[in-house]
């Protein structure tokens, strides 16, 4: 099998970001909360698009998209246009969408810009608004429902476009720049990336300068890095055969985790974009731009920054920290809390990461609070429990969401300070082992054996410091003895 | 026939006012004359007498009780198929909409609501306004009053049919391309075309957005001011809605043009015009000049070009406007069988569309098509373009420019029918105003063997103040007489 370098591997992403904060529809004053909704019920004649009715634009949204475009070091245009994206779908009730466009004399909100991630920029093309449409569902699969079900609740709801260019090199960067824009759309207080299909994503990708090909239908961050990684076996299988890779597009079935060929170039639709005669063009000054700019948040860049100077914290640290905006909140409330900076993040970046990692969860979404981690900080430092100890108190936490003390109790995990009961339990391992202890008189080395048979006998509850301390003071009194 | 359903509108809210007259009766003896005759006309797709009488009772009571009422006091209004009416059936004339009901009113109509006026029913039209002489509507064509074998223009045929034959006092049409001047040039009557913008669109059924405007339909140039001051104003739910304080045009009802200056424009008199209708305009041009205006010859060298531009953005836009029409949420659906979306999408517009309809569809569709895109709809946006820029210089010069309205007279019922070509040549002097978003009136200046002349006046953007104006001055010193007939 030959080698194909990362280098040679284009990625190049079109995200689909729900402005989930907004009260209403990008275009009608509908509801936009539409998740676990009776269907059909957050609907009217304008998201509907029914005859004679016209769009107003939700000038809120535009001020997010604004927003986002700043965050993104984008270009934001001074006269933007809304376009018609012309085809036929039930899921949409005007059978086309209103969209933007960088062609045949349109332009969208914003052009240019980056995300960093891990010191590395990947650019962005262009930054649009333009509305959701509806949801179809169908009985069982696609393929063997013999009707579709239409839910408008979501149709009209307020999207912002982010197109990439190809600059990832590997699925993981894929899944990095997606999670870095939800840590900064999260910032920015008007996405909630962790509802449900409330960012989607396209992925293209091109290998040794191929041909593109696109993957449409990917659910989640994870996906999108197994179906790349996909692409690119069945891919450079296809090369490996002399077989040239043709520019299509392809859907991602997340069940059985491969990719099937949806369109070739040839099959592609004719949007037949055209701009939307019923919306003026939107002329944004720079003192709007300014004003928005002025009340934005703190960004992840700027967060891990100050995560920087204010805890000093690692670059490294930071970044984990600040790639999501949940565990940076967290982070920050535990350090409001208990001012061991580094011990906080030490935990959330070790044994906090690994578990929601191996879950595929954000820390939000725990029943841990950051006093449950404080207060386990704590009782280490008052020498209650040990580190080894809180590991497993920690596990139980993250399962139970029971406080660490509580937990602690219950499972009798106190450590043992009562000195006098220590030296009578090694007065009973003195006179059970009494060569062991001759050893120790003349071999110090040997003392471990010693310490080692406390320790099981108190089932590691005690600390090895004071363990030591006490074996120590009762062999220095044998050895007065033998030299006497 | 009691006289006053020949009377103008403002004479008709004064009586009211006044209770010299029941509003109960005057809407009363407008359905009579209906039941007379609607069956040579048929100007209506819809008739809602009950609803109107019940609103005229209403009126009456508030008048007796010295409530506060509106400008339009109980007077009838027909309104074309095309705009929504709550609780009322809007066909757009096509069989796509036949049992269409909007659950909302169009901004105007809550505005002649507002203003006490009384709907007597939807007026016929070419399905969804594409056409010039309403014979293409699922419902049948509306007569010519003035000659019954003729065609009333179009696409607003019935408002203007009714208006001229005293089946409603006033109208409410929409024109896209000239369908409430050409009808209203057809059938004797005045019609005005807003400013693009000036009008709110919400709640018109779009053929073409960015071209279109809902204007009055009306007996004289007075009733005309009247009714635009009803409708005229700044609204929310309309993006191209523009926001300018409300005004009251009856008060640039004047009669005075002394020291105006008119430019006739050379273009409106081109190859295709009849003599007849050229004869009649100069003499109107001639008439206003006795009034103390100057007039003079001015060439628009972009015009020669407008009905191509036109026709391709109006059947683009179409294209997309339309296609809404499925028959999965409303409309027109063939009966349930199983077939897959798409293929119940093609049955019901196949079905559900009339030929013109889909001769625009498809034209419109061809010219977005990528690779087709420059060559017709981005070429077409420039020579718009170039329209507006020719229109500013000129009016630099003149205060209004004038020229007939149709190149010819009203024309017989199935004789362009079926050459679409000669059919859309009649709009050359209609359209430019649209895609120059400028307004203009049409006037009746006359007659010729008995069938009507109308003369175009069009102003800058927002000047309908100088049309009303001329008109007025014209229609006060020159009045056309245009008596009822009876059709017996």
């Amino acid at each position: 099998m030959s080698k194909i370098k990362s280098v040679e591997i284009k990625i190049g992403l079109e995200v689909h970001c729900q402005l989930t904060n907004l009260k209403t529809k990008l275009f009608c004053s509908c509801s936009s909360d539409y998740r676990e909704k009776e269907p059909n019920t957050l609907i009217c004649p304008i998201c509907m698009g029914m005859p004679g009715t016209l769009p107003v634009l939700n000038e809120k949204a535009l001020e997010d998209a604004i927003m986002v475009a700043i965050a993104l070091n984008s270009k934001i245009s001074e006269r933007m246009l809304f376009f018609r994206k012309n085809y036929f779908y039930p899921d949409m009730p005007k059978n086309f969408q209103i969209s933007q466009y960088d062609k045949a004399g349109g332009v969208p909100l914003a052009l240019g810009g980056y995300i960093q991630i891990n010191g590395k920029k990947v650019r962005i093309r262009r930054i649009q608004l333009e509305e959701d449409p509806g949801k179809l569902s169908y009985e069982g699969t696609i393929e063997s429902s013999t009707y579709a079900l239409v839910d408008y609740n979501r149709a009209g709801i307020a999207l912002i476009e982010i197109v990439t260019e190809p600059d990832m090199e590997t699925p993981k960067e894929a899944r990095l720049f997606l999670e870095k824009l939800r840590s900064i759309l999260e910032h920015l207080g008007i996405s909630n990336g962790s509802l449900e299909g409330s960012m989607r994503c396209d992925a293209n990708i091109s290998l040794r300068g191929g041909k593109r090909v696109e993957i449409k239908n990917i659910s989640s961050f994870k996906e999108v890095e197994r179906a790349l990684n996909f692409e690119i076996t069945r891919q450079k299988s296809l090369i490996e055969r002399g077989i040239a890779v043709g520019q299509e597009t392809r859907h991602w079935d997340e069940v059985r985790r491969i990719t099937i060929s949806l369109r070739t170039k040839e099959e592609e639709q004719d949007y037949r974009y055209f701009p939307e005669p019923d919306l003026v063009p939107v002329i944004i000054s720079k003192d709007q731009i300014k004003k928005i700019e002025q009340s934005m948040p703190e960004l992840p860049d700027e967060r891990r920054k100050r995560f920087i100077e204010q805890y000093h914290l690692s670059p490294q640290t930071a970044e984990i920290l600040t790639h999501s905006k949940a565990m940076a909140d967290f982070f920050e409330e535990s350090a409001k809390l208990y001012d061991k900076p580094r011990e906080i993040s030490n935990w959330l970046t070790v044994e906090f990461l690994s578990y929601l990692h191996d879950r595929g969860i954000e820390i939000d979404e725990l029943t841990l609070s950051p006093k449950h981690l404080v207060d386990m900080l704590k009782l280490i430092d008052e020498g209650i429990i040990s580190r080894k100890m809180a590991r497993s108190v920690l596990q139980d936490m993250l399962l139970t969401g029971k406080m660490p003390d509580a937990i602690v109790k219950e499972k009798g995990l106190e450590k043992i300070l009562d000195r006098e009961y220590v030296r009578r339990i090694v007065e009973k391992i003195f006179k059970e082992n009494p060569q062991a202890v001759k050893d120790a008189i003349v071999d110090k080395k040997a003392i471990n054996y010693l310490m080692g048979q406390l320790m099981k006998a108190t089932e590691g509850k005690i600390d090895p410091k004071m363990a030591g301390e006490i074996i120590r003071e009762r062999l220095s009194k044998l050895s007065k003895f033998a030299t006497s | 026939m009691p006289s006053y359903i020949e009377l103008p509108a403002y004479e008709i809210v004064k009586r009211i006012k006044d209770q010299e007259l029941m509003a109960e009766d005057y809407i009363a003896s407008l359905y009579e004359r209906i039941k007379k005759v609607e069956k040579d006309i048929h100007a209506y797709i819809t008739l809602t007498e009950d609803l109107a009488l019940k609103k005229a009772r209403e009126i009456d009571k508030k008048v007796k009780q010295r409530e506060k009422t509106g400008r339009l006091c109980g007077v009838g209004i027909a309104i074309k198929d095309n705009i929504c009416t709550r609780g009322i059936r809007t066909t757009c004339a096509s069989h796509m909409l036949e049992d269409f009901v909007p659950p909302y009113d169009a901004t105007v109509i809550s505005r002649i609501k507002d203003e006490d006026g009384v709907i007597m029913g939807k007026a016929n039209m070419d399905e969804f306004a594409m056409g010039s002489s309403t014979e293409f509507s699922y419902f049948g064509p509306t007569h010519n009053p003035w000659d019954l074998g003729r065609v009333p223009g179009g696409s607003s045929g019935g408002s203007a049919a009714a208006v001229a034959s005293g089946m409603a006092t006033l109208a409410l049409g929409s024109d896209t391309g000239g369908s409430i001047r050409c009808p209203a040039s057809f059938c004797s009557v005045v019609g005005l075309k807003p400013t693009y913008g000036l009008v709110s669109r919400f709640g018109l059924i779009a053929y073409a957005n960015s071209l279109e405007q809902i204007g009055p339909i009306t007996k004289d140039v007075r009733d005309c001011a009247l009714l635009l001051s009803c409708i005229a104003s700044h609204d929310p739910l309309d993006n191209t809605s523009v926001d300018r304080p409300q005004e009251d045009y009856t008060k640039y009802l004047i009669d005075d043009v002394d020291g105006m200056k008119l430019g006739v424009v050379k273009e409106f008199f081109g190859e295709g015009t009849q003599d007849s209708v050229e004869k009649g305009v100069l003499e109107a041009i001639t008439k206003l000049e006795e009034l103390g205006s100057d007039h003079q010859e001015i060439s628009l060298k972009s015009l020669q070009y407008a009905l191509p531009s036109y026709y391709i953005i109006a059947m683009s836009e179409a294209s997309s406007n339309l296609a809404r029409y499925d028959g999965l949420r409303y409309g027109y659906r063939i009966p349930n069988k199983s077939y897959d979306w798409s293929t119940v999408y093609s049955k019901n517009r196949r079905f559900g569309f009339g030929f013109e309809v889909k001769r625009r569809i498809i034209l419109g569709t061809f010219a977005l098509s990528t690779g087709y895109y420059d060559e017709y709809y981005l070429k077409a946006q420039k020579i718009r373009t170039l329209i507006k820029r020719d229109f500013d210089m000129a009016f630099k010069k003149f205060d209004v420019l004038i020229g007939p309205t149709m190149p010819i007279l009203p024309f017989k019922i199935g004789e362009k029918v079926q050459d679409p070509l000669k059919m859309y040549m009649c709009d050359v002097d209609s359209v430019p105003a649209n895609l120059a978003g400028i307004p203009s009136i049409s006037i009746p200046c006359g007659f010729s063997k008995g069938l009507p002349i109308g003369f175009q006046i069009m102003a800058p953007p927002f000047r309908e103040d100088l049309l009303l104006r001329v008109a007025f001055s014209f229609q006060k010193n020159f009045p056309v007489s245009a008596k009822l007939r009876s059709y017996e």
